[in-house]
């Protein structure tokens, strides 16, 4: 009664229910290269599309292929783990179909 | 002589209102959003209240592809395990003045921003401007993809993740704590489904809004609207609280879907899509200049949006400030002037309408939610537990109500539950 039922499905698995056209030859935000380990936690917080993973050696993964474009990652890390953060190329990115 | 009287970034809510008022002047008007349509790349909760659109669109407004006109208002206070939920029915929601309806931007832009054109304002879609072109502080045209365009004037309508504001009036980038992340889904269903389930007509929809286990104690809350045969299910969480949350952004919104008060709703509906958008919550304190030389802020660009807690207004606020820029904009192309002395009719303007007399009324709301936790980690149990003391019924013989209740508050302690009133209807 007290824990609500398991969340089973993944954010990855949302994700590909989604419209992108991805850009293989630019990354449109790229990490610095050694990020600060704390602010990749916190990024793995905010990322409402999950693409920033930590392991526990604090190794860091970053997927920019499955971004929503939001700009949260710019606001909590630009200039510092988030070495730069631009829009992905003309028509790339994700197209929403509701919004 | 400079290639467009004006150029308008963005074609969300704002830049077609203002493309709009510039054509309707006579002036020539470039409108440049970086989606390959209008609308490919926003995201709203999302409830437009259509005074605004009315007022801006008098005659076409009615046939503006929206989903439900919103008849049912819900408020409820989410603990792990319960909803204390205030249900509210009103006919005065269908008086044209004040009627909501749900809408889902990638079938709203679009209409819109062919209003734009109907009214006489070029487009061009798929390409982003880059950065503006400035003589010396003043601001003379963009620069997108190949293209160097100059224009007496700039609207800079780009939302609430502008990378233009800097550059066109100084803005620093938010803070953490002046913005929220927006997630959401869309689950598709039957629309006699959707009905029944919102106890409404094919046609009517309810909106329901969460504060609580939404977001995890988190700043923030959750919300549902009914669309015609979808339904938007999401939450919107302040950025510097989610940083520091034992649980991803994602992850609150997967437990908040699977939350035994709202899953029933959702049951057997298909996810078909998930989106993820910032939303400005610093109020009218974290609001840049509105404008600069040669150029004007309007919508989120300027961080303009209401967020009360229970509700966050930001479209129908983006399409009275870019009309109003549009016409400001107009004037002072007329005069001759488009310097920041010569646009600041617009702030004036804007002071004295709606969009930042809410935002003024609203001004300490940001404050009040912050040094406020108890709203969000706290009063959800509280009201849970009474209602147990009410409903729950076992055969163990019962307690007075009013001492059993007074028992619970007293748990939080009755200063600060006085204390956080006081302080709630001061900030509003
Ligand atoms: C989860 C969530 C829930 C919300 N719920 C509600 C709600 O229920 N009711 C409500 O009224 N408001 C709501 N809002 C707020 C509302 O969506 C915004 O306030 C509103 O969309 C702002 O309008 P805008 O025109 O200023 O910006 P936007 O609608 O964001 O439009 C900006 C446009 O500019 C384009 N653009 C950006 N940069 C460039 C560039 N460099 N070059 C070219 N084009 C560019 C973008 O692609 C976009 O089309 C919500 C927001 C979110 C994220
Ligand atoms: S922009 Fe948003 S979705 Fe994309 S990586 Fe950054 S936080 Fe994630």
């Amino acid at each position: 009664m007290t824990t609500p039922p398991p969340a089973t499905v993944g954010v990855e698995t949302y994700l590909a229910l989604n419209r992108y056209t991805v850009d293989e030859e630019h990354a449109h935000i790229v990490l610095a290269e050694h990020p600060d380990r704390s602010q990749l936690e916190q990024l793995a917080r905010v990322c409402p599309a999950g693409l920033y993973k930590v392991d526990d050696a604090g190794n860091a993964t970053f997927d920019y292929a499955g971004c929503l474009e939001c700009g949260t990652c710019r606001i909590v890390a630009g200039g510092g783990a988030v070495a730069s953060w631009r829009f992905p190329a003309p028509t790339m990115g994700v197209e929403y179909r509701f919004g | 002589m400079a290639d467009f009287d004006a150029i308008v970034v963005g074609s969300g809510c704002a830049g077609p209102a203002a493309a709009i008022e510039l054509a309707r002047a006579g002036k020539s008007v470039l409108v440049i959003e970086r989606g390959t349509f209008a609308g490919a790349k926003n995201v709203s909760g999302g409830r437009l209240y259509t005074h605004a659109l009315k007022a801006l669109l008098p005659d076409v407004a009615g046939s503006a592809p929206l989903e439900r006109r919103i008849v049912r208002e819900r408020v409820s206070m989410l603990s792990t395990d319960s909803a204390t939920t205030l249900d509210v029915t009103d006919e005065a929601m269908r008086d044209g003045r004040h009627e909501s309806w749900s809408v889902l931007r990638a079938r709203f832009d679009p209409w819109l921003a062919e209003q734009a054109e109907a009214a006489g304002a070029e487009y061009i879609t798929g390409i982003a401007v880059e950065a503006l072109l400035k003589d010396g502080d003043r601001v003379t045209g963009v620069r997108a993809g190949e293209d160097d365009i100059t224009a007496e004037v700039v609207v800079l309508c780009d939302g609430v993740n502008s990378l233009l504001a800097q550059q066109a009036v100084g803005a620093a980038r938010p803070r953490p704590d002046q913005v929220a992340v927006g997630v959401k889904q869309v689950v598709a269903l039957p629309e006699s489904v959707i009905s029944d389930r919102a106890m409404c007509a094919d046609g009517d929809g309810m909106a329901w809004l969460f504060v609580g286990d939404a977001t995890h104690g988190s700043i923030g809350g959750g919300f549902l609207y009914t669309n015609r045969d979808t339904i938007s299910v999401g939450i919107v969480a302040t950025v510097s609280d989610v940083m520091e949350s034992d649980t991803p952004i994602h992850r609150m919104l997967e437990d908040f879907t699977h939350h035994p008060s709202v899953a029933p709703i959702l049951r057997g509906g298909q996810v078909v899509e998930h989106s993820g958008h910032l939303v400005a919550e610093g109020g009218y304190d974290a609001m840049p200049p509105l404008v600069g030389d040669g150029v004007l802020l309007a919508g989120e660009s300027a961080l303009m949006c209401v967020n009360a807690g229970y509700t966050v207004r930001g479209m129908d606020l983006a399409l009275a400030a870019g009309q109003q820029a549009g016409r400001s904009a107009a004037l002072a192309l007329a005069a001759g002037d488009t310097s920041a002395a010569g646009l600041a009719g617009y702030r004036a303007a804007l002071e004295d309408s709606f969009v930042l007399r809410d935002l003024r009324t609203l001004r300490r709301f940001p404050h009040f939610m912050e040094s406020t936790p108890r709203v969000f980690a706290g009063y959800p149990d509280l009201a849970r537990d009474v209602m147990r003391s009410l409903f729950l019924v076992d055969g163990t013989p019962m307690r007075r109500p009013a001492k059993e209740i007074g028992r619970i508050v007293r748990r939080t302690g009755y200063l600060n539950v006085a204390k956080d009133i006081v302080k709630g209807v001061r900030a509003l």
